[in-house]
C-alpha cells in the first residue's frame, strides 16, 4: 500500500471532510486525481480544476488550486476558456455523468472535436445525485428511479463511443481499482489533447440502496467482481475498464 | 378533502386534477419533488399522462411549449437556473401563442452559487409573454394552477402562464391544503378545445415562421401584449368563477388591512406572511399599517393597485430582487403606476430577502419608522439595503476566514 501523502498538498485539508455521504465514492476520486498530479509533480501554480454542478461538482473547492465551480453543465466550455486564453496551464475538470453528459452534452462533442488539450474526470454514478437520485443519462434501462418508477424505459449512453475516431484520449476505471483509475489519469494528463477518465464510482445513498445493495462496500465490490481490465481494447465491453488505444484520427 | 401539503405536492395536485395529458421534465431543487411526485402518481396508475425526462430546461421548455402547440394539455415546472437556462425558449414558446402552464420555484441566481429563494429568476422572466401569477400558500399554489389553465386557454389570452412560489419557505412547508373535487375541477376546467393552436390532419399550420421586417414582427408583438393586457379582465373573470364555485376568491392583488391603511408594504409571495404578521404589529402599536400584495405580476393590474395604495400617505416596496445598478424591480414598476396620480403617497424603497435571507420583525418595524418619518418630514429616504448587524459580523468573520479584510 502506498503510504505517501504527499498527494495532499494539492488539497485544501483544513476544509475536510467533504461534504458527501457516508460510503460515497466521490472522495476517492477526489484523492486519486490528486494522486496523480502528484506521480506527475503537477505546479500547484500552474495546475486550474473547474467543476460543474452536483455532487461531484463540489470537487473543485477542495483542491488547493486555482479553481472554478460553475454551471450545470458548463464545466467544459469554462475550462476550455481557461486553457485557450493561458495555453501553459494544464486544465482539469473534475464533474459528474449527469453534468458533462446530459445538460452538457453538447459541450462534450465540441471539445472531442476541436481535441483542446485539457483533461476530464468524469464522476459516473449512473444518477444525479445531488438532487436525490433521479434518472440520469447514464441510469442503465429499466432501473427504477424517483424519477422512473416503473423503471427507467430509455438506455444508457456509453460516451466511450463519442470518441470512435476522435484521436481523444478515453479511459473507464473504478474507484475499487485504485492503482489503475490511477494509472488513467496519469496518462490523461499526459497527453497531448483532450482526455477523458470516465470514473464509475458509488452513491450508495440515492442510487445503490434503492437498487437493493445494503451498503457502500457491496458496490465496492461489484466493481471488484464484475470488471475486468482490458488496456489494449478498441473498445470496451460493458463489463471492461481500460484505455482505448486505437483512437487514431481518420483523416479525409 | 383537506390534506397537509407542501407547496411542491400542492403544485402537484393543481396537475394532476387539471388532467395533463404530457409532462416533459427535468430535476432542479427546490422543484424537483413536483415532478417526482408526478412520476409516483403516474406509475400507481391514479394519473394518466405521458411523463419524460429531457436532458436540460432547454430542451424541456422547447418540448412542453411544441407539445402546447399539438393541443394538449402540458405541464412543466423549474427553478432559478433552469429557468435561466431555459430563457431562449420562453419568449419562443409565448410568441407560439400556446397555453403552457409552468411553476417556477424561486430560487436565487449564481453566481455566488445558492439555493435560497429571491425573485431574480422570476423577474427575468416578466418581459417574456408568460402571465406570471406569484403565491404566498401551498392552497394558492394549487388553485393557481387550475386558474392559469383557464386563463391561458382563454382565446382573448392564449399565452403561457408562469405559476411562482419560493422555494423552501413554501415548496417545502406543509400547510393544510383543499384538495377540490375533481366534479368541480371538470366544471371550472373542461378539457381543452384548441381553437387557434393545434396540429390536425387535413390541416396544416406553419408555426415560429420568420416575420422579417418591423412592421410584421411588431404586429405580432403587439398581439401579444395587448392579448396579456386582456387577460387582467379574462384574469377577473375566471377568478370570480373559481370563488363561486371553490369559495376561495383570488384577487390580483391581495389586501391586508389596507381600508384605513396611512403606511402600506407592498411585497410579493411568502414573505408576505412575515410581512402581515409585522402589520398586526405595527397597528398594534396604533401605527395604520397595511400590506399589499402582488399576485398577478403580468399582465400587471396597474389600475388595481394604484386605487389600492393613492390614498395612502406612505408605501414602502419591499423587493427580494435586485436590478443590479438600478434596485428594487416592483419599485420602479409601482413608481411608474403613480406617477401620474395628483395625489400620491410617498414611495420608499427597501431590498431585502435575497438568497432566502430573513427579513426579521425589527427590520419590518424600522421599516415602518422610516415610512412614519417620511410622513412627518415629507423625505423620502435613499434606498436601503436591509442588512442586519449581525449579518455584517458574520460576513466580518467569513472575510477574515477568507482573508480579505
Ligand atoms: C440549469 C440547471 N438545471 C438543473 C440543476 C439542478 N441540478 C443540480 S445537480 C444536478 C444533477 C447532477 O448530476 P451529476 O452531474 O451526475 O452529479 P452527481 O450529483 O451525481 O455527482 C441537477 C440536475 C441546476 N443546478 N442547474
Amino acid at each position: 500500500m502506498n503510504q505517501n501523502t504527499s498527494f495532499k498538498r494539492y488539497l485544501k485539508m483544513d476544509l475536510l471532510p467533504t461534504p458527501w455521504c457516508p460510503g460515497c465514492g466521490n472522495g476517492i476520486v477526489l484523492k486519486t486525481i490528486c494522486q496523480a498530479f502528484d506521480e506527475l509533480n503537477l505546479p500547484k501554480n500552474g495546475t486550474v480544476v473547474v467543476s460543474g454542478i452536483g455532487c461531484s461538482g463540489r470537487s473543485a473547492g477542495y483542491f488547493d488550486l486555482d479553481s472554478v465551480h460553475t454551471a450545470h453543465g458548463r464545466a467544459i466550455p469554462v475550462a476550455e476558456g481557461i486553457k485557450y486564453a493561458i495555453d501553459a496551464l494544464n486544465v482539469i475538470v473534475a464533474s459528474g455523468d449527469g453534468d458533462l453528459l446530459g445538460i452538457g452534452g453538447n459541450h462534450l462533442l465540441h471539445a472531442i472535436r476541436r481535441n483542446t488539450n485539457i483533461t476530464v474526470v468524469c464522476y459516473a454514478n449512473e444518477t444525479y445525485g445531488m438532487t436525490g437520485g433521479q434518472v440520469s443519462p447514464t441510469t442503465p434501462h429499466n432501473i427504477k428511479t424517483l424519477t422512473t418508477p416503473n423503471g427507467n424505459p430509455d438506455y444508457p449512453l456509453d460516451v466511450q463511443f463519442l470518441f470512435k475516431h476522435s484521436g481523444c484520449y478515453f479511459a473507464r476505471s473504478t474507484v475499487y481499482h485504485l492503482n489503475h483509475l490511477k494509472k488513467c489519469i496519469v496518462e490523461a494528463l499526459k497527453f497531448q489533447g483532450f482526455s477523458f477518465v470516465e470514473a464509475r464510482t458509488m452513491c450508495i445513498v440515492n442510487y445503490g440502496r434503492r437498487l437493493g445493495y445494503k451498503n457502500s462496500n457491496e458496490m465496492l465490490l461489484h466493481y471488484k467482481e464484475f470488471y475486468k481490465i482490458n488496456d489494449d481494447a478498441g473498445e470496451l465491453a460493458p463489463n471492461e475498464i481500460g484505455i482505448i488505444k486505437t483512437n487514431t484520427l481518420i483523416k479525409s | 378533502m383537506k390534506e397537509m401539503l407542501t407547496g411542491n405536492a400542492a403544485a402537484a395536485w393543481g396537475v394532476r386534477l387539471a388532467d395533463v395529458d404530457y409532462l416533459p421534465t427535468y430535476p432542479i431543487t427546490p422543484q424537483t419533488e413536483i415532478i417526482e411526485t408526478l412520476a409516483r402518481w403516474i406509475c400507481d396508475g391514479v394519473m394518466d399522462a405521458t411523463f419524460v425526462t429531457l436532458d436540460s430546461e432547454h430542451s424541456m421548455i422547447t418540448a412542453a411549449g411544441a407539445a402546447s402547440a399539438t393541443g394538449v394539455r402540458v405541464f412543466t415546472a423549474t427553478s432559478s437556473q433552469g429557468l435561466l437556462y431555459g430563457f431562449e425558449m420562453l419568449y419562443t414558446v409565448a410568441g407560439w401563442r400556446v397555453p403552457l402552464v409552468m411553476v417556477n420555484v424561486s430560487r436565487a441566481l449564481s453566481s455566488p452559487i445558492t439555493l435560497e429563494a429571491d425573485h431574480n429568476d422570476i423577474l427575468a422572466t416578466r418581459d417574456s409573454g408568460f402571465l406570471q401569477i406569484h403565491c404566498e400558500t401551498c392552497q394558492e399554489v394549487l388553485d393557481s394552477i387550475l386558474i392559469a389553465y383557464r386563463l391561458a386557454e382563454d382565446k382573448r389570452v392564449l399565452l403561457p402562464v408562469l405559476v411562482n412560489m419560493d422555494g423552501f419557505l413554501l415548496s417545502f412547508t406543509r400547510e393544510p391544503v383543499e384538495i377540490p373535487d375533481i366534479k368541480d375541477v371538470k366544471r371550472f376546467l373542461p378539457p381543452y378545445q384548441p381553437e387557434h393552436a393545434f396540429f390536425k390532419a387535413s390541416q396544416p399550420m406553419a408555426q415560429g415562421v420568420a416575420a422579417l421586417g418591423g412592421p410584421v414582427y411588431s404586429y405580432f408583438k403587439y398581439q401579444m401584449h395587448l392579448a396579456s393586457m386582456n387577460a387582467l379582465d379574462v384574469y377577473k373573470e375566471v377568478s370570480g368563477e373559481f370563488g363561486k364555485i371553490f369559495g376561495r376568491k383570488y384577487d390580483t392583488v391581495d389586501g391586508c388591512m389596507m381600508d384605513d391603511a396611512v403606511c402600506v408594504l407592498v411585497m410579493t409571495n411568502s414573505f408576505s406572511t412575515l410581512g402581515k404578521a409585522a402589520v398586526m404589529k405595527a397597528r398594534a402599536k396604533g401605527i395604520k399599517a397595511g400590506l399589499l400584495r402582488l399576485r398577478v405580476l403580468r399582465p400587471f393590474p396597474e389600475a388595481d393597485i394604484r386605487g389600492a395604495i393613492k390614498m395612502t400617505r406612505a408605501v414602502a416596496v419591499l423587493d427580494q430582487n435586485v436590478s443590479v445598478g438600478k434596485g428594487g424591480i416592483l419599485y420602479s414598476e409601482i413608481s411608474s403606476a403613480l406617477y401620474h396620480e395628483k395625489e400620491r403617497p410617498l414611495l420608499l424603497s427597501f431590498i431585502g430577502g435575497l438568497g432566502g435571507k430573513n427579513i426579521s420583525s425589527e427590520e419590518f418595524e424600522f421599516i415602518f419608522d422610516a415610512m412614519i418619518h417620511a410622513v412627518d418630514t415629507g423625505k423620502v429616504p435613499a434606498p436601503r439595503l436591509l442588512y442586519t448587524e449581525e449579518e455584517w459580523k458574520q460576513m466580518e468573520g467569513l472575510k477574515k476566514m477568507a482573508g480579505k479584510q
